[in-house]
């Protein structure tokens, strides 16, 4: 059976010019799947490369033995630098995340207009913006140098990567928290609710996911991080669970060591820290949403 | 109360009505003498005098002078503008949490100075409920939305709180509806249940004045029926205010109504007004301001 076709004169008929329109709309949507694609390409290769270089040399004794003493050695794993980055990056959000989320609570629900306010935004901009191996220096000069050999520890890092992390959370908590409705803070509020449990019960469970994601963006930025913990972390191939003495290493210490070095294990090696780091970072970041997933279905009940 | 209570011309404000009037008085008294801020036979809860509001430098109403009595629905009309919303979010002091905002004159709740030194705005607020114009349910369960007041107040028994958020949801006619999804998120509810949501949420405080900003302006013809019936209930227990946009709703609801408006000050600002303020059936039948016929008529705002 033929397609029916429309009389000349039908009222249904496609309108002069909508042969270009449709020309043009369905350029646009070729631009924009173009630019996804293209933006896609080199995240998907950078993956790829390398979590096939990574694979080469990944496997359960790689994460869980101590790291050689010859970077040109074949044995040996990083399971030091896995504790470092771990313990460090852990801390690092212990620090900056109650600290910059009460932060921006100060600055959207008590400071608004305030000079202060403004000097405190205008300070947490600068830093968004400082280079991160800055941040090193500045805790070198100011934690480590003060005591001497001692003064190297995962704490250090931690320090480093929390002032790194500060003005973000403080920017992103501030802006989450804009978003919350007012009628939400009226409707507390005209129940003879007072402030801060306005802002505990109400205000902070509906900016919480907001909170939570560019948290975590901070988070996963700072667990790569390398250029900061160079300086205070000090230098170790052993494992040190503790936060707060002795020298420590990081994923990201590793990763930049063994690549720069000449032998091929060591490359290797960097390879497969890299990998190792980018899963750590994607776990974190599902056990996070997961978490916050549940907590807001519990205080919404829903 | 009863209908002929209303209308009792020999008592003065104040004083409160007894519950069994001897002499029975017709349904219509000859005549009470035009006296618009006053409220002739009940109790007042609230005083206004003088009040003026501002915001920063601008004066947003002046000359509000009215008594609001108890058990009785009064309402706020008047067009855009004329600041019947902010003259009622002035009685539980809203303006508080707007910064700049000023209230001048004075108001008094049951006599007491309601803007006195000594005056906590918590207490007012938990005194003097409030249900806003756009339903805004907690994004919450609806236990937890009606049972957020009690909390405040350091009811912690599960019991407890189970036993007043029925009651809660009973006195806004909502239980029957939600009573088996008490547990579900209030945000899936219909644009009328959450507003009788916000308003049990507001009872279970257990207040002795409820404001109503425009409660039903969000809503269907349906759900503005059921929440005046609910008021008309309500008023047994409570007094209650509510400004409105829709005239007819204040002429089927009100006791008495307020009428404001807008008009430009010496510096050519429009500030709004209390024009007049009487029994709902004399605004409406017979105003004594010219600008209220004008308004009930149609012929502005």
């Amino acid at each position: 059976m033929a397609a029916p076709t429309l009389p000349a004169d039908s009222l249904l008929q496609p309108r002069a010019g909508t042969g270009l329109r449709r020309f043009r709309s369905g350029l646009a949507s070729g631009l924009i799947v173009g630019a996804f694609v293209l933006a896609a390409v080199p995240l998907v290769a950078l993956v790829y490369y390398i979590a096939r270089e990574g694979l080469k040399v990944m496997s359960w004794e790689f994460l869980t033995t101590d790291l050689p003493f010859a970077q040109r050695s074949l044995e040996g794993g990083i399971y030091p630098a896995i504790v470092g980055t771990v313990v460090i990056t852990l801390g690092a959000t212990l620090i900056a995340v109650p600290l910059g989320v009460m932060g921006g609570i100060y600055l959207n629900e008590y400071g608004r207009r305030s000079r202060f306010a403004a000097l405190v935004r205008f300070l947490a901009e600068i830093l968004t913006g400082v280079p991160s191996i800055v941040m090193g220096l500045f805790i070198y000069t100011f934690w480590v140098l003060p005591r001497g050999a001692s003064g190297f520890s995962a704490f250090a890092g931690s320090l480093a990567l929390g002032a790194l992390m500060l003005p973000v959370v403080i920017r992103t908590s501030e802006e989450m928290l804009k978003l919350v409705p007012h009628e939400l803070r009226e409707g507390s509020l005209a129940l003879g609710s007072r402030k801060s449990r306005t802002i505990r019960t109400v205000v902070l469970p509906h900016a919480a996911p907001g909170i939570v994601s560019g948290s975590l963006l901070a988070v996963a930025r700072a667990a790569g991080e390398t250029a900061p913990l160079l300086f205070v972390i000090g230098a170790t191939n052993l494992v040190n669970w503790d936060w707060l003495s002795g020298s420590n290493t990081a994923l990201s210490v590793q990763i930049f060591g063994n690549a720069s070095a000449p032998f091929v294990p060591a490359q290797e090696r960097a390879f497969g820290a890299a990998l190792t780091l980018i899963l750590i970072v994607f776990l974190a970041t599902a056990l996070a949403r997961i978490v916050t997933v549940v907590y807001t279905r519990r205080v919404s009940g829903s | 109360m009863t209908p002929e209570s209303d209308m009792t011309p020999a008592a003065t404000a104040g004083d409160t009505i007894s519950p069994v009037d001897p002499t029975p008085t017709p349904v219509r008294p000859p005549e009470v003498p035009a006296e618009p801020a006053s409220v002739p036979g009940r109790e007042v809860v609230f005083n206004l005098s003088g009040v003026e509001i501002f915001y920063g430098e601008a004066r947003a109403v002046t000359d509000v002078d009215l008594d609001i009595a108890r058990n009785e629905i009064s309402a706020f009309i008047g067009p855009s503008g004329c600041g019947k919303t902010t003259v009622l979010r002035s009685l539980n002091r809203m303006h508080d949490l707007t910064p700049g905002a000023r209230v001048a004159g004075t108001i008094t709740y049951h006599g007491e100075d309601l803007y006195g030194p000594k005056v906590d705005a918590a207490e007012v607020r938990r005194r003097i409920g409030m249900v806003f114009q756009k339903p805004n349910p907690f994004p919450k369960s609806i236990f937890d939305n009606i049972a957020y007041g009690p909390r405040i107040n350091g009811v912690r028994k599960r019991a407890a709180l189970e036993g007043i958020v029925e009651q809660a949801l009973t006195r806004a006619a909502l239980w029957g509806e939600v009573k088996d999804k008490l547990k579900s998120s209030a945000l899936s509810l219909s644009g009328g249940q959450a507003q009788r949501l916000c308003i049990a949420r507001a009872l279970a405080v257990d207040p002795d004045v409820l404001l109503m900003d425009e409660p039903c302006s969000a809503l269907d013809p349906i759900a503005t029926a059921r929440i005046e019936d609910l008021m008309e209930e309500l008023k047994e227990t409570l007094t209650i205010v509510i400004v409105t946009h829709n005239m007819q709703q204040a002429a089927r609801v009100s006791d008495r109504t307020a009428f404001y408006t807008a008009e430009p000050d010496e510096a050519g600002r429009r500030v709004g007004k209390l024009v007049e303020y009487d029994a709902t059936a004399t605004i409406f039948t017979k105003p004594s301001d010219p600008r209220t016929e004008g308004y009930i008529t149609g012929r502005f705002g």
